[in-house]
């Protein structure tokens, strides 16, 4: 996966160069290289913008998917005409551009909020949701992949190879359904939804200045069983979620690992007759750990999918949850503006990633 | 003799060298038994989806018998091994006649794919210039992209949402197809950027073979090497996001075919009731499914790869510097649900 993002980076401005080639030009160090990553981003999020923007209007225009049936055709055309869909394509697109350039992403048809404002008030959620996943994701995934890796090609590597590709090959929702029904509904452990009690939730409203991100706002509040009802209300949306990427980072730290406990210094230390827990524990696990840099920034994405699907299932009011309201009541203006918003937030994403991958790994810069 | 590629010369040993068939002796212990399992498997998920009709004990879209209605969330009997849906379907049915919709989608999003990536990104690659810019730019974009967010626009755009057996399964299988394309592309416009300027190329060249002829016959023959990699884990793709669109509500419709996916959907205010026989047969059809083919998947990518494939005799160890090998083909970023 870290040649993929290389290739990714080296083919997307210089898809004829060989890498040699590249190694000739490339003494422009560290600088251009993060000129030439940034200026990148601008490509990405215009072809996804373009993109959704011309799919969306392919359906027709979005007050008569949201609407039609329910006014009458000349009601229907006046709200069509006051939006602007009746113009010509091409300048809908240009002003939807220029909306964009100053940061509007459009109003949504069903409540009338901008959208910026329905990212403020969910993103938040979404962010503490994704942060909780990869905390999983790391604690579950990187022992389980070293472990792998030291029992290479016997029974518990075997054991789990097949862990890894039942996360990968359980989808989110289906893991959320069944968590809920042993440890809510049979075990009555953990709350079944929501992302706090009610009573909880009323007080973190109350706050003088809440940021959404409930863990943060429990804190606040200074009230301990605030912050074990939020953290309850967290354990299982977290694990649904993270699962699916840890099953990605035990297979990454597993092959790494099998790689640097074959490698030169390692062999030296085991030469010298450091015993192989030690090896594993000390010489081989640290430099594997560097391709899981670049695969969180693919994660990013992964996670943003899934959210949309474990907010769903766990009616975990986030940003994903209020996409697939949107997507329910066929509200294509908010579906379009939060799609064009998350593409800003993984181009960036991407951007910073490669970034401190390049900082931590030379060899990454071209 | 104008191609690289070694043609098998015909002799009683030829079905050893079928792509599956070569896998499954070339294999051994661990990674023999996960080859194996995987195509058990998918086997059994193929083979139920061709019986259906004669698997199934009702209808997908049954609702009653000669003894009158089901009944809705009927606990697992007799006559209902799986009990009812609440909207009071036979589970079981629709376990079965789930995976025929499900195939439908793999096959027509798998080959969509196929066609338009290898086709792009051969050209793309051997031609290279602005074209091939663009083309790297938009992938790259489309890539780094969730998926499913994607697929949700174009069944909108398809279907606008709602749909019948034909207009819900196309749909489910280009809004696939279009998240897939751009890794079946990545990957062949590399391969065909590497060959291109290998010596027989330059040899067809001289003699003067058309560009057509020397994409098709000369590059697309050696750049296909990964494929079926790629083809397996993107099957198994195809199923998870059929699946997270039916979960939003943005799949096949239930009187038009039986779809995983929906199914959970309905089941999600069940299982706060406890009823778990609604939710827990679609959902291991699906994991069933994709454990299958990332089983064969899987061992298929590890074989081809040396420093991963597990020896006869004993094993050294592997050189330093492994990175995860296959990157573009194990995960893709495109996978969501």
């Amino acid at each position: 996966m870290t040649t993929t993002t290389t290739e990714l980076t080296a083919g997307s401005t210089d898809p004829t160069g060989d890498a040699p080639a590249e190694r000739k030009r490339g003494g422009g160090g560290f600088g251009s290289y993060l000129l030439i990553r940034f200026l990148l981003i601008f490509p990405t999020i215009f072809v996804l913008v373009t993109t959704v923007f011309f799919l969306m209007r392919a359906t027709g225009d979005p007050i008569t998917a949201a609407l039609g049936g329910r006014l009458p055709a000349d009601q229907l055309a006046e709200r069509i005409h006051e939006a602007g869909y009746d113009r010509p394509l091409i300048s809908q697109y240009l002003s939807y551009l220029g909306d964009i350039l100053h940061g509007d992403f459009g109003t949504t048809l069903s409540d009338r909020r901008p959208v910026t404002e329905v990212l403020r008030t969910f993103g938040a959620a979404t962010l503490e949701l994704a942060v909780y996943a990869l905390i999983v994701a790391f604690i579950v995934g990187i022992p389980l992949g070293m472990l792998a890796a030291y029992f290479r090609d016997r029974y518990p590597d075997a054991l789990l190879r097949v862990f890894a590709i039942l996360c990968y090959a359980t989808p989110v929702f289906f893991a959320g359904l069944v968590l809920k029904l042993v440890f809510s509904v049979w075990l009555d452990w953990l709350p079944v939804a929501g992302r706090a009690s009610t009573g909880a939730e009323i007080q973190l409203q109350t706050l003088d200045h809440p940021t959404n991100i409930y863990l943060v706002d429990a804190i606040q509040t200074g009230d301990g069983e605030i912050v074990k009802d939020v953290l309850q209300h967290a354990v299982l949306p977290a694990v649904a979620l993270g699962l699916l990427t840890a099953g990605i980072f035990l297979r990454l730290v597993r092959t790494n690992v099998i790689g640097t406990l074959g490698s030169g210094y390692v062999e030296a230390a085991r030469s010298r007759g450091v015993p192989e827990s030690r090896l594993l524990r000390k010489h081989a696990y640290r430099p594997a750990l560097i391709p899981i840099i670049t695969v969180i920034g693919l994660q990013i994405a992964v996670l943003l999918g899934g959210a949309v699907l474990t907010e769903t299932t766990f009616e975990w009011k986030g940003l994903g949850f209020q996409l697939a309201q949107y997507l329910t009541a066929r509200d294509f203006v908010a579906v379009q503006g939060i799609v064009a918003v998350l593409a800003v937030i993984v181009a960036v994403t991407n951007f910073i990633v490669d970034v401190i991958a390049a900082l931590i790994d030379p060899r990454v810069r071209y | 003799m104008a191609t690289a590629t070694t043609v098998a010369t015909p002799t009683r040993k030829t079905w050893r060298r079928l792509p599956i068939v070569k896998q499954v002796r070339q294999s051994v212990g661990l990674q023999r038994g996960m080859l194996l399992a995987g195509l058990v498997l998918t086997g059994v998920f193929v083979l139920t989806a061709v019986f259906a009709p004669l698997l199934a004990p009702y209808e997908y879209d049954q609702l009653r018998d000669a003894a009158g209605p089901f009944g809705a969330q009927a606990h697992p009997s007799g006559n209902h091994l799986l009990g009812t849906t609440v909207g009071g379907y036979d589970v079981l049915s629709r376990v079965i006649w789930g995976t025929r919709t499900a195939l439908a989608v793999i096959v027509i999003a798998v080959l969509l794919s196929i066609v338009a990536g290898v086709l792009l990104g051969l050209v793309s690659g051997y031609f290279g210039g602005w074209l091939d810019r663009v083309l790297v730019v938009v992938c790259d974009a489309v890539y780094a992209f969730p998926s499913l967010l994607l697929a949700i626009i174009v069944a909108i755009v398809i279907s606008g949402g709602q749909s019948s057996l034909i207009g819900g399964v196309m749909a489910a299988a280009i809004s696939i197809t279009v998240v897939f394309i751009p890794q079946y592309f990545r990957v062949v416009r590399a391969e065909t950027v590497r060959i291109k300027s290998e010596a027989f190329v330059e040899s067809a060249r001289v003699i003067g073979a058309s560009n057509w002829r020397i994409m098709v016959r000369h590059v697309l023959r050696n750049a296909t090497r990964t494929l079926p990699l790629i083809l397996t884990l993107n099957a198994s793709e195809a199923i998870l996001t059929l699946a997270g669109l039916g979960f939003l509500g943005f799949g096949i419709q239930p009187t038009a075919a039986a779809e995983w996916g929906f199914d959970l959907k309905q089941s999600l205010a069940d299982v706060s009731s406890g009823i778990w026989w609604t939710s827990i047969p679609p959902g291991v059809a699906i994991v069933l499914t994709v454990l299958g083919l990332t089983l064969v998947g899987e061992s298929l990518n590890d074989l081809a790869d040396p420093r991963l494939r597990s020896r006869r005799a004993a094993d050294g160890p592997p050189p330093a510097g492994t990175v995860e090998p296959g990157g573009a083909v194990v995960n893709s970023a495109g996978y969501v649900a």
